[in-house]
């Protein structure tokens, strides 16, 4: 990532330019109505979608779609959508987490054919009830066709899904900081006064990355992994 | 072949808590030292507010040598392997683990060191559990007291004394044994929580008080005071209040001029000549193989890596490895009994989003004997703790109490109301040694130079389980008086790899039952020191870290003060 300024440099305004590229790519699946394939919505929306790292673009839909599920968009606030959960995995698929490539080449497509079987489309094209019936069904280790059982891949799915919405947004997750202002952590500080421990202290959100402090900037951990 | 090297006075396998430390004082004796370190130096701007990079990621442990032998563990050598973990809890780097631990430094208290005989007399023999191997200690708390007050300044441990000279101060641990005087620096500062929670403590009736910690509550020794800034745990210090000795007594002991740092040397055997006396050390630094000859040798890795180097170290005057002529090495293995803990819910926010483990509030009321067990099943006690300490993916991960599913709109809005408000304690226990929990180098699995990793064969038995739930219980009793609206006990667990080994080269003046000495020297190879929790013979209901570091500069200073007899 290079945003003219020093190499291996995270300036804010790098992180913003990312940020946005995910933002194109949560964008796809979340105008998505039911029914909609995802070629009528590439169609329409194809300069829109960012870069993956480790997915295919079909994987990504089918993930993005579990994800929005896993963490919803609700009156209570933006999800895993918002907070791009799935481009966090995709890049971490690419880098610290690619061990489970495999797996969720597998999972993911078990997911869409489990779907097929039990409600006749693809996973992303399902009514958000039919898609919490099939991953309660992963859940409880009751849906059928996945190596190692679904309950395995349902729980890797909801804690990479958990770090993505979490994390700090370095790793292309928690955009715009979605997921720590949903449950209002204040956020990364390099110092915490006395007060800011009070019981009642309720210390400013910073909306900062540790990789935005300039003590860390030049250290940071290899591109988004 | 590998590269002979110029003959040292002193090698140090290790520069991590108790290597780190042994080396200030022979350095300061006067003595050439080399310390072999497997990892390398890191600096503060290394140490950066990641939680997933820390810990979830395992960094900076991940491209280290530990996570390439991670022990093997059964719980009893009939049962199936435990799931392997891919991270192993301890880390390479110069300060080793000292990096990012938690830094709670605690004295043992008086009973740890004779649990045997205060057993007896106070409840009889019988009460000792069946098949526990533990002895007293070769000495008492008054032994070692010096060798505290030394590292606490020197690595600068903060605290409240409860305890000078026999005089009780009630503001400190009125339970603990009589020191010589005050900690080097007041406490860490307490925060709006666990000030709550010590209020709470004392409607019970209870001695709450501030707990000791290897960090700066102020400036000291030209360090910053603490910053408080909720990354510490498994994270690192970035203004270097955490008192590893990576900031501390390595590079005092390198401005002595004495003391050679050697980093990424991977030590594979300790070599001994025929007249049963350690010649050096073989260690490889990337391609290249290095003999490190040396007239003494500090083994100082870990728990785990103390016992499998020892037993991968064979010779003829050492057949089942190094000082295991009496079969000891990787008996009277424990780790500690602090797995089950309990988790608590409150109604409102508790705002423990910044600070750090050692920033908390410790009760000793049920740790050691410090109260009758008469009408109990069970010896020993447990440490009560609670901290300010909390990052955004571990509250998202927080117990939903049975309130909520794990996903979901609902579970999203239980964490969105609940995120600060749920606690959870840690609680240590006294943890014995028994005959049959033990380690061993594991028959197939094996780390890439092909050496086998250590295996754990060990499970907590009925004197740990009963603890647990004593303590458990009373830890929930305390969670309730401060107002807590549901509570939950987490399990036993079983004893795999862990931060707080402890055992494998067990220290005691008979040679039949103990590896090492009372001074930390082998039985059976007189120019071999042993440092870390593996000599330590009982647990304590807390942190190993400052009772093996004070073992360690006793037995550096032993060394350096028996030069000619030990040394030749």
């Amino acid at each position: 990532m290079s945003d003219g300024g020093q190499p291996g440099d995270l300036s804010r305004r790098a992180l913003l330019g990312r940020v946005s590229a995910a933002g194109a790519f949560v964008a796809l699946t979340e105008v998505l109505p039911p029914g909609t394939s995802v070629a009528d919505a590439q169609t329409r929306r194809s300069p829109a979608r960012g870069p993956l790292e480790a997915l295919t673009p079909a994987e990504a839909v089918t993930l993005e779609a579990i994800a929005a599920r896993l963490i919803p968009t609700g009156p209570d606030g933006p999800g895993a959508a918002e907070a791009g959960a799935a481009i966090y995995i995709d890049r971490a698929l690419a880098g610290a987490l690619a061990n489970f490539r495999d797996a969720y080449r597998a999972g993911l497509a078990s997911v869409d054919a489990y779907a097929r079987g039990a409600k006749r489309a693809p996973f992303a094209q399902l009514s958000a009830a039919d898609q919490d019936t099939v991953l309660a069904d992963m859940e409880r280790n009751t849906a059928t066709g996945f190596e190692g059982g679904s309950a395995s891949f349902f729980a890797l799915v909801l804690a990479h899904t958990v770090q993505g919405t979490f994390c700090d947004p370095f790793y292309g997750g928690n955009r715009n900081f979605a997921g720590w202002d949903l449950i209002a952590y204040p956020g990364v500080r390099l110092a915490v006064t006395a007060d800011q421990q009070n019981l009642d202290a309720k210390p400013a959100a910073t909306h900062m990355s540790a990789y935005d402090y300039s003590m860390f900037s030049g250290r940071k951990p290899a591109h988004g992994h | 072949m590998a590269t002979n090297l110029r003959k040292t006075d002193v090698v140090i396998i290790g520069l991590g808590a108790t290597g780190g430390v042994a080396a200030l004082p022979l350095a300061q004796a006067g003595l050439d030292v080399v310390g072999l370190e497997a990892g390398t130096w890191l600096a503060p701007a290394d140490l950066s507010p990641d939680e997933l990079r820390n810990n979830f990621r395992g960094w900076p442990q991940s491209v280290q040598k530990a996570n390439r032998e991670v022990p093997t563990h059964r719980s009893s050598a009939t049962a199936p392997y435990s799931p392997r973990p891919a991270i192993h809890p301890m880390m390479n780097a110069v300060g080793g683990t000292t990096l990012h631990y938690w830094a709670q430094s605690w004295r043992l208290n008086p009973w740890d060191f004779e649990v045997v005989s205060e057993t007896r007399r106070r409840y009889g023999a019988a009460r000792l559990p069946k098949g526990t191997t533990v002895e007293d200690w070769p000495f008492g708390l008054e032994e070692l007291e010096p060798y505290y007050d030394k590292v606490e300044v020197e690595i600068g441990v903060s605290g409240q004394a409860g305890n000078i000279g026999g005089k009780i101060d009630p503001r400190g641990n009125i339970f603990e044994g009589a020191r010589a005087r005050a900690y080097p620096m007041p406490p860490l500062r307490g925060t709006g929580f666990t000030e709550m929670m010590a209020g709470a403590a004392r409607s019970l009736g209870w001695h709450p008080f501030p707990g000791p910690a290897a960090i700066t509550s102020g400036r000291y020794d030209g360090r910053s005071g603490c910053v408080y800034h909720g990354f510490c745990n498994r994270g690192g210090c970035h203004v270097s209040a955490k008192g590893s000795t990576a900031v501390t007594t390595i590079p005092k002991a390198q401005r002595t001029k004495r003391l050679t740092v050697v980093t990424e040397a991977h030590v594979t055997s300790i070599d001994a000549d025929s007249q049963g006396r350690v010649s050096g050390v073989t260690y490889r630094k990337g391609t290249e193989e290095f003999f490190q000859p040396a007239a003494a040798v500090l083994l100082a890795s870990y728990t785990y890596e103390n016992t499998r180097l020892l037993l991968l170290s064979k010779s003829s005057a050492f057949p089942k490895g190094l000082s295991n002529n009496h079969g000891q090495v990787g008996r009277h293995y424990f780790s500690h009994n602090q797995i089950a803990t309990v988790n608590a819910l409150f109604p409102r926010n508790l705002n423990t989003w910044y600070g750090l483990p050692a920033q908390g509030m410790a009760v000793d009321d049920w740790a050691d004997d410090n109260f009758d067990h008469g009408g109990l099943d069970f010896i020993g006690g447990g440490n009560l703790w609670v901290y300010s300490d909390r990052r955004p993916i571990a509250a998202a991960n927080m117990s939903t109490f049975g309130r909520a599913p794990r996903w979901g709109a609902q579970w999203k809005a239980f964490i969105r109301e609940n995120a600060d408000r749920g606690n959870t304690a840690y609680l240590q226990r006294t943890t014995l040694p028994y005959e049959d929990n033990y380690l061993d180098l594991d028959p197939t699995v094996k780390d890439p130079l092909g050496f086998p990793v250590c295996r754990i064969t060990a499970d907590y038995k009925d004197n740990e389980r009963r603890l647990a739930d004593f303590i458990q219980d009373k830890m929930v009793q305390w969670y309730r008086a401060a107002g807590a609206v549901v509570t939950e006990k987490t399990p036993v667990g079983t004893m795999g790899p862990t931060t707080h080994a402890y055992g494998g080269t067990r220290m005691g003046d008979n040679p039949d039952t103990n590896v090492v000495n009372r001074w930390g020297f082998s039985h059976e190879v007189p120019n071999l020191g042993i440092l870390g929790a593996s000599v330590m013979g009982t647990s304590g209901a807390r942190n190993p870290t400052l009772t093996a570091q004070a073992l360690a500069w006793r037995t550096a200073e032993h060394l350096s003060q028996n030069w000619k007899s030990i040394a030749g």
